[in-house]
C-alpha cells in the first residue's frame, strides 16, 4: 500500500501539500481511497497520546461530534455502517450512510458514503507512532464539492470550509487526547451553547 | 458581577455582566482580591490591537480567592492563588519541556487561525487580551473563570500580603526570564532598555544572577530613579547620546549582554497588511524597533541579545548584518510564567525580592476606567495601577 506521507516522484512532501491539486488527488484515489469527487482535504496533526488510545477513540464514532464541529449527530448502524448528520455549507442539514472501506487496529480506519448521499465523501484516518512525541494522526479525505464555486464562497463565510475545518476539528481531537476537555473561551453556559451551536 | 469591559479607543466601562461558571473539568472559579494594569492594557486602550469586541473584559494580571473548582481541578475553596497570565494545558509536548507559552491547547481550536496564518503556529492563550490570544475574559472583574487550574495558579501562603506577590501573574517572571536569557556571567556588565516594570524587574534579577553593573535606559526620571535604588547606572536617552555613552562607559568594549524591554507592542499583534497600512499613514513601522536596533549595535562581540519586548509583526531595517558579523546570540519569547513562578515565591518570601515600590496607586475596581486614563497620561508618576474589587469608594 502507497502512503500519503510519500508522494511517488519529485519529493518527500505530502500529496496534500502538492501544488497540482489535480495530479495529487488522482494519485491520492489511484491507489489510498475510494474516489468520491474532486476535492482532497489532508491534515496532519501530532497528539501526545498512544496511537491505540487515539485509535480507539476515534473508531467510536459516538465520541466524534463534540470533536467534529459541524456533525450534529452520528448514529452508528453496524460495526461497519453508520449514518452522518452534518450541517450543511448553505445553510441546513445533509446526510449519508457511510461504511468503513478498510480498518486496521491502532493503525487506520478508512471509509467511504454509499450511494444516495448528499455530500459524497471518503478518506482514512492514519496513526503513526512519533516516538517520544506520541502519535501522528493523519486525516485524508476526498469529497463532492457542494453547490460548485457558489458552495465554496458560502462555506468559507459561514466558516466551513473543509480545510480549516479539518484542520480545527484535529485541533479539538488532539485537545481531547491530551487534556481530557476542549477548550472554550466561554464566561457561562449559555455562552458556550452559542458557541457549539 | 462588576468588570471592566472594553467598548472602543480611551473607552472603558466598570459593567454589570453574568458571572462566570465552571464549563470544563478542570476550570476554577476565583474571586478577584487583587488585579493591576498592564503596560500592554494600554495598547488595548488605545485601540491598536485587532480582533477586539464591543464588552471583552480586560486584565491578565490578577489574583484572588478560589471559590469554585471543578472535578478536575486540584485547588481548593478558599485557597488564596495567584493566575498566570499564559494559559498552559500542562499535558502537551511544549509544556512538558516548561514552555508552557508555546503551549498547543491553550487556545480553543478556532482561535487558533490568526496566530497561524501569521507565525506558522499558534501560542499559548492569553486572559483579557483579544480573541486571537483566544478570547478569554481577564481579570479585572470581581470573578474569572481559570481554565486549566490544576496547572497554572500558585497557591499563596496565608500571612503574606497582595502587594508582595500579585506580579508573579507577569511581570516579575517576565523581568527574571529576560535576565536568564541574558546568560548573565559573574563580572557581567548588562544594558537594559526600558524602565517600566519587566525593565526594572529585569534590573533587579540581573543584579541577583551576579552581573557587576546594570546600565538602564530611559527618559522618564521618577523610572530611571527607581532603577538607581536598585544600584543601576542609568542613561537618560533625552540628554545622552545612549550609544556613544555605552561604550565610553565599558572602556569601548560595549556591555555584555543588553535587554530590550521596550519593544513596539502597539502594533507588534498587527497582520501585516494593516501594518503596512499604518507604516504608510505614519512611518511608525520604520521607526519603532529603535531600542533592538541600539541595543544590537551596543552589544559588545559575542555578546547576548535578550528581547522580552514584544514584538508581533515585521520590521524594517533590522540590523542582522551585525547580528551576525558580531556573533550575537538573541534569545527571546513569551514568558513561561509557570516555569518561573515556585522559585520567585520562595524568593519573595526569603525577602530576596521586593515588587512592592513599584505599586504608585491603588484603586477600587469601580474607578478602573480612572485608573486607565491616569496611567495612559502620566507614565513618570504612575508607574503602576492596581485595583481592587473590595475596597470602597473613596468619599467624594
Amino acid at each position: 500500500m502507497a502512503d500519503t506521507m510519500n508522494r511517488a516522484s519529485q519529493d518527500d512532501a505530502p500529496l496534500s501539500t502538492a501544488n497540482n491539486e489535480r495530479e495529487a488527488m488522482d494519485r491520492a484515489t489511484d491507489s489510498l481511497i475510494v474516489r468520491r469527487g474532486d476535492k482532497l482535504v489532508a491534515r496532519a496533526v501530532t497528539i501526545n497520546s498512544p496511537r491505540d488510545e487515539c485509535y480507539a477513540f476515534w473508531r467510536d464514532f459516538s465520541n466524534l461530534p463534540p470533536i467534529l464541529d459541524n456533525v450534529v449527530r452520528i448514529e452508528v448502524l453496524d460495526r461497519e455502517r453508520s449514518h452522518w448528520v452534518v450541517k450543511s455549507p448553505g445553510g441546513g442539514l445533509v446526510e449519508w450512510d457511510s461504511r468503513i472501506t478498510e480498518d486496521r487496529e491502532g493503525e487506520l480506519i478508512a471509509w467511504a458514503s454509499e450511494e444516495g448521499a448528499d455530500i459524497p465523501n471518503s478518506g482514512r484516518i492514519e496513526f503513526r507512532d512519533a516516538g517520544n512525541r506520541g502519535t501522528v494522526v493523519v486525516a485524508t479525505i476526498n469529497y463532492d464539492q457542494p453547490f460548485g464555486t457558489f458552495g465554496r464562497v458560502l462555506s468559507r463565510i459561514f466558516q466551513r470550509e473543509p480545510k480549516m475545518q479539518a484542520q480545527r476539528d484535529l485541533r479539538r481531537f488532539k485537545q481531547r487526547m491530551e487534556t481530557g476537555e476542549i477548550a472554550t473561551s466561554s464566561r457561562t453556559r449559555q455562552q458556550l451553547e452559542e458557541e457549539r451551536n | 458581577m462588576r468588570a471592566l469591559t472594553w467598548h472602543g479607543k480611551h473607552d472603558v466601562r466598570v459593567d454589570t455582566v453574568d458571572d462566570p461558571e465552571i464549563l470544563n473539568p478542570r476550570d476554577a472559579i476565583i474571586e478577584i482580591t487583587s488585579t493591576a494594569i498592564c503596560g500592554s492594557d494600554l495598547h488595548l486602550y488605545d485601540g491598536f490591537i485587532p480582533t477586539m469586541m464591543a464588552g471583552d473584559i480586560l486584565g491578565h494580571e490578577f489574583m484572588g480567592e478560589v471559590v469554585e473548582v471543578g472535578a478536575g481541578s486540584t485547588l481548593k475553596k478558599g485557597q488564596r492563588v495567584v493566575v498566570p497570565f499564559t494559559i498552559s494545558c500542562g499535558s502537551c509536548y511544549h509544556c512538558g519541556k516548561h514552555q508552557y507559552s508555546a503551549c498547543e491547547n491553550g487556545l480553543p481550536a478556532d482561535n487558533q487561525d490568526i496566530a497561524q496564518e501569521m507565525y506558522g503556529q499558534p501560542m499559548s492563550g492569553l486572559f483579557g487580551y483579544s480573541h486571537m490570544t483566544g478570547g478569554y475574559a481577564g481579570g479585572q472583574a470581581e470573578y474569572v473563570r481559570v481554565p486549566f487550574s490544576d496547572v497554572g495558579p500558585i497557591v499563596i501562603p496565608d500571612g503574606i500580603e497582595d502587594d508582595k506577590v500579585l506580579f508573579l501573574s507577569d511581570i516579575l517572571p517576565t523581568g527574571w526570564m529576560a535576565a536568564e536569557n541574558a546568560e548573565i556571567e559573574p563580572g557581567d556588565t548588562v544594558a537594559v532598555w526600558g524602565c517600566g516594570p519587566v525593565g526594572l524587574f529585569a534590573v533587579q534579577s540581573a543584579f541577583l544572577m551576579g552581573a557587576e553593573r546594570v546600565i538602564a535606559i530611559d527618559h522618564f526620571p521618577r523610572r530611571l530613579e527607581l532603577a538607581r535604588r536598585f544600584g543601576a547606572e542609568t542613561i537618560n536617552f533625552e540628554e545622552t547620546d545612549t550609544a556613544a555613552a555605552l561604550f565610553e562607559m565599558t572602556g569601548g568594549i560595549g556591555p555584555d549582554a543588553v535587554i530590550d524591554s521596550v519593544g513596539l507592542e502597539a502594533h507588534g499583534f498587527f497582520v501585516d497588511n494593516v501594518l503596512d497600512q499604518i507604516k504608510k499613514s505614519t512611518f511608525l513601522g520604520t521607526d519603532r524597533i529603535h531600542s533592538i536596533r541600539q541595543a544590537i549595535l551596543a552589544c559588545r562581540k559575542g555578546g547576548r541579545v535578550s528581547m522580552p519586548a514584544v514584538y508581533g509583526g515585521f520590521v524594517d531595517k533590522f540590523p542582522l548584518g551585525a547580528l551576525m558579523e558580531k556573533g550575537l546570540t538573541l534569545k527571546t519569547g513569551q514568558t513561561h510564567v509557570q516555569h518561573y513562578m515556585p522559585a520567585l515565591l520562595n524568593a519573595i518570601l526569603e525577602e530576596k525580592i521586593d515588587t512592592t515600590f513599584l505599586i504608585s496607586h491603588i484603586l477600587p475596581l469601580e474607578q478602573a476606567p480612572q485608573g486607565y486614563k491616569m496611567f495612559h497620561d502620566n507614565q513618570n508618576e504612575v508607574t503602576k495601577v492596581v485595583l481592587k474589587p473590595g475596597m470602597a469608594l473613596a468619599a467624594e
